[in-house]
């Protein structure tokens, strides 16, 4: 990847604006009317931020100026001049993922995944602001940005484990697996419950009318 | 050959006799014990989409790559009169330009494509855009689905009726429909007698119901890289199916399908309006091909919003009788639906699929207007159809006084559904609903409501999958599905690993590219269990195969060796046994592979409707108008969910979009100058982080041994009766019927005003 530039020759429709990118300081001659987003994408062939409006509407551009989110679509490539700015392909350390990064992937935080970097650096500016946010804490600093996919719930919970993570407490997703019933010898009642039966064999009197069922056969413990 | 095998679902299993295809396996059963599926797995490609590796089409980046932009009219009705493209094609950097509409053509709505350019930047696309003479006539215009309907409305299609169809358009129906003004059809369905069934009920309502437009809004836009080598043509696209777009750009290229390869490694969403090339993308092909360069060619939002499709708005009005003991006697609907210049905009699914009722009497008819075309979006018109018939089944239970839940119960002819009914009542605390209406605060009310979701698909034949068998024991699916983030990459490796019996980081997996092995087009929910037993069936193939050659090294008869987890071994004499790696270091270098077709679904499978149903829980600011959903309790029918992680997410995130339908999304037209006024993704609001509700999602897994793995798909469902239970949560909380969304403070305002009016607080 073309981070580090060499000096072109001199071309007067362009600006040579230096910066520092993902902690390394960059050098970039570019047209001065474009946005952080364009520099990004088009001439550092940085494409992990991505756009979804360009208009300063959907967060999937955001970036960290200077440690703060901003959305990269309103930014002019100028205003960056000495400035230092951080995209999702800094976020990985020396030692690996960053905690956000990987708590995102383990949850299934990213559906398509084209909001993700948004996200991920919404955030980090988040835990690194405030290390134990409550949940509607979570909600309001994610606010600003769209996810179509997901329903956000993974992404709220990414970044609770995340957070813990951070903080240095142990926490693991949860593994259990759906399947696997043994059967009794009649071969057809299982000998634990599952999703229904764990609701229903526990409450079964106090369960609405039957609407002529009859009553299921669940097994009240769990195995 | 036949196979007595177990189906059902927890709490009613039976057992039973299926035909099974020669050289398929038997579905797997409940008692199985897997190791990979039915197990909460990441992505595998979580940690290439939290880097930023993850390579979407929209990020692909060519040698001499173009950027290829659209001109559009932003009228609403207009001829064209002339087309001059040759001052554009002098501007700096332009490369190409191509004409998408010719002089005397018809444009019939504000934002169709005109003309496209490609040039060496993106701006210099845009500033040739500016260079384009066109000149248009204005025609009358019509935008409001009243208007429309009205004699002496401008008409959409003066002639014949033109509807444009793209891969996931919903069809029109019958060629042979008559049209009236701007109004097609009706399509009907009859069944019994309504009107005697009229006669028999104890109770009949009748209610009116407006949907609005909702647009995908997927976050990335449509579009593709198009790159010639040759008389070959090379597409990155976001496309929610691969094949279908390699089939549809060559035949309308006229180019062998051969010639034609579509990749797809990662795209940013798909709701239904990503199938085929359409006009962007054969606007790029086209300029690829003129320029001699690769061209990308993505929309910007505002071109998304505008043209690339949406659920069409509805009005339908549902009449329903019940007996006193909560029999439905009949049920009739009659909808005009507006897909702007599409039709196929009926939502009678719900009505003809949910509920028993044996006189039913169905009119859908399309209402065009000057308007950006429909085409399919999440399940075509079920959330529509299932708002209405669900607002109409609480009426009635109210009608005949009975608890709207119970009266469900008596009508559902589902047996899982029913059960799904009972768990959601249980976890949403439906028996004092009542009781909760009230909270601490006077000005806000509580609500509780339901919808229950029908779906349809099992998958289909086409799909195939190859599977290789190395020498190292580790194994690779090649399997040409796009991945529209649903997790089918990860899907593909989680059922080669169970039937392989390989630790599931020992499978690699491609996908995503028109040169691998068929796989099915992303839509109608069918992608799982169209590919999954694909895969399975070639894993199974392909352990024979590892069979014969271990066979061959020990010098038994092949069928005496039985490959299973971890393990190959031969009774005989002397009995033969081997750790899979021990036996794969038997194969030859090239391993083993077998390809397999995915075998006919079975007939005498154990057959359903998918089902589902979702308690929504709201609560109603009655000063401010607010509504805010609390709580969501989803419970659905996946089949066996092969990864309950992404299954889990695909319900959340259709939940979400069911409550942005529900109280926030509208695609707003002017109708002084036929515009859309909110062609962006603020206007046009998107439920955001601080509008989720808790959402409870159970999976109630059902074996009916229709495929090998029992899987079906669950996008759609899960997205079909959740402003249904939210409308009838909000009626709930406010105790007047709410019959039209989205629920704006508005609207909220206007039923508590009506509440008033009828006597006071209740
Ligand atoms: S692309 Fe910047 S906010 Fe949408
Ligand atoms: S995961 Fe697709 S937009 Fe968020």
């Amino acid at each position: 990847m073309a981070r580090r530039r060499e000096k072109l020759p001199p071309d007067r429709s362009k600006a040579l604006v230096a910066m520092t990118v993902n902690g390394e300081r960059v050098e970039a001659p570019f047209e001065p009317h474009k946005t952080m987003l364009e520099v990004l994408r088009e001439d550092l062939a940085l494409t992990g931020t991505k756009h979804g409006c360009e208009l300063g509407e959907c967060g999937t551009c955001a970036v960290l100026l200077d440690g703060k989110p901003v959305l990269s679509c309103l930014v002019l490539g100028l205003e960056c001049e000495g400035r230092s700015v951080e995209t999702v392909e800094g976020m990985a350390g020396p030692e690996g993922l960053h905690p956000l990064q990987k708590a995102f992937a383990d949850l299934g935080a990213a559906q398509c995944g084209y909001c993700t970097p948004g996200f991920l650096l919404t955030a980090k500016a988040l835990l690194e602001e405030n290390p134990r946010p409550t949940l509607p804490e979570i909600r309001q600093a994610l606010a600003g940005n769209l996810c179509r996919c997901t329903g956000y719930v993974k992404i709220f919970e990414a970044v609770e484990l995340a957070a813990a993570w951070l903080r240095g407490e142990a926490a693991e997703p949860r593994k259990e697996s759906l399947y696997g019933y043994d059967f009794d010898e009649s071969g057809l009642l299982p000998s634990h419950p599952g999703p229904v039966g764990a609701v229903l064999a526990a409450a079964r009197e106090a369960a609405v009318d039957e609407g002529g069922d009859k009553p299921r056969p669940y097994r009240a413990k769990a195995r | 050959m036949k196979e007595k095998i177990r189906v059902g679902f927890e709490g009613d299993f039976q057992f039973r006799e299926i035909e099974i295809a020669a050289g398929d396996p038997a579905p797997w059963d409940p008692s199985q014990k897997f190791s990979v599926v039915g197990t909460r797995q990441p992505r595998l490609d979580g940690k290439a989409k939290a880097t930023g590796e993850a390579k979407y089409s929209i990020d692909v980046r060519l040698p001499g790559m173009l950027y290829g932009r659209i001109l559009r009219c932003m009228l609403p009705a207009a001829t064209v009169k002339s087309l001059d493209l040759s001052a554009a094609r002098k501007m700096p950097g332009v490369r190409a330009a191509i004409a998408l509409a010719e002089p005397g053509e018809k444009l019939r709505f504000a934002g169709q494509e005109v003309a496209a350019v490609a040039a060496e930047t993106p701006d210099q696309a845009e500033d040739a855009l500016a260079a384009i003479r066109v000149a248009y006539e204005a025609r009358p215009f019509v935008v409001s689905l009243d208007d429309a309907r009205k004699s002496g409305a401008p008409l959409v299609f003066e002639g014949k009726t033109e509807t444009k169809t793209s891969g996931g358009d919903v069809e029109s129906g019958g060629k042979n429909l008559a049209r009236h003004g701007n109004v097609l059809g009706p399509r009907s369905t009859v069944k019994g007698d309504v009107d005697a069934g009229f006669q028999k009920a104890a109770g009949v309502v009748e209610g009116t119901y407006d949907t609005q437009v909702q647009t995908h809004s997927a976050l990335e836009t449509h579009g593709l890289v198009a790159r010639w080598e040759g008389t070959e043509l090379t597409v990155w696209a976001s496309t929610q199916g691969i094949f279908d777009m390699r089939d549809q750009l060559a035949e309308t290229l006229q180019i062998p399908v051969s010639k034609v390869r579509v990749i797809t490694e990662y795209m940013g969403g798909g709701f239904g309006a990503k199938f085929g090339p359409r006009v962007e993308g054969l606007a790029a092909a086209r300029l690829a091909k003129e320029a001699g360069a690769p061209v990308k060619l993505f929309l910007d939002r505002k071109e998304e919003q505008l043209a690339s499709g949406n659920r069409p708005s509805a009005r339908q009005t549902v009449k329903a009788g019940a007996t006193r003991d909560g029999k439905l006697t009949a049920l009739q609907l009659t909808v005009y639906g507006n897909g702007g210049t599409n039709g196929g905009t009926g939502t009678s699914g719900p009505v003809k699929n949910v509920y028993a009722c044996e006189n039913l009497k169905v009119d859908e008819y399309d209402v065009f207007t000057n308007a950006g075309p429909g085409t399919a979006m999440r399940a075509p018109g079920h959330p529509q159809g299932a708002f209405a018939l669900e607002a109409t089944m609480d009426e009635l239970a109210k009608a005949i006084g009975m608890d709207p839940l119970e009266f469900r119960l008596k009508n559902d002819p589902s047996a899982v559904r029913r059960e799904q009914f009972r768990v959601g009542a249980e976890k949403i605390g439906w028996k004092d609903r009542d009781a909760r209406r009230k909270t601490s605060d006077p000005e806000i009310l509580r609500g509780v409501g339901v919808g229950a979701a029908v779906w349809y698909n099992t998958g289909g034949t086409g799909p195939r999958a190859t599977v290789t068998i190395h020498k190292d024991g580790s194994a690779e699916v090649e399997h040409g599905v796009q991945d529209l983030g649903t997790g089918s990459r990860t899907m593909v490796a989680m059922v080669a690993a169970e039937e392989l019996g390989v630790p599931l980081d020992e499978v690699s997996v491609s996908i995503g590219d028109s040169r691998l092995p068929f796989a099915p087009d992303s839509g109608g929910s069918t992608t799982t269990p169209s590919s999954a037993p694909a895969i399975r069936r070639a894993a199974w193939e392909a352990k024979q195969a590892l069979a014969r050659a271990v066979a061959k090294e020990w010098k038994v008869p092949a069928e005496s060796v039985k490959v299973e987890k971890g393990r190959v071994s031969a009774a005989g004499n002397p009995p033969h046994e081997a750790t899979w790696a021990a036996a794969c270091k038997l194969l030859p270098s090239e391993g083993v592979a077998a390809t397999a077709e995915r075998a006919d679904n079975h007939e005498d499978a154990w057959k359903r409707f998918t089902t589902g149903c979702q308690f929504a829980e709201v609560e109603v600011d009655t000063a401010t108008g607010k509504v805010r959903v609390n709580r969501v309790v989803a419970v659905h029918d996946c089949g066996v969910p092969i990864n309950p992680l992404t299954t889990e997410s695909q319900i959340q995130g259709g939940v979400i979009q069911g409550v942005s339908y529900a109280l926030f999304e509208d695609r707003i037209l002017d109708r002084p100058t036929g515009r859309m006024v909110n062609p962006n993704v603020e206007a046009y609001k998107i439920a955001g982080a601080l509008d989720v509700p808790e959402i409870d999602v159970t999976l109630v897994s059902v074996w009916d041994g229709i495929n090998n793995t029992n899987s079906v798909g669950i996008g759609e469902p899960a997205t079909v009766p959740t402003a249904a239970a939210i409308a009838n949560a909000v009626s709930h909380a406010l105790g007047v019927r709410i019959r039209q969304i989205p629920i704006t403070p508005e609207v909220v305002l206007a039923a508590v005003r009506e509440r008033d009016s009828k006597g006071g607080r209740s």
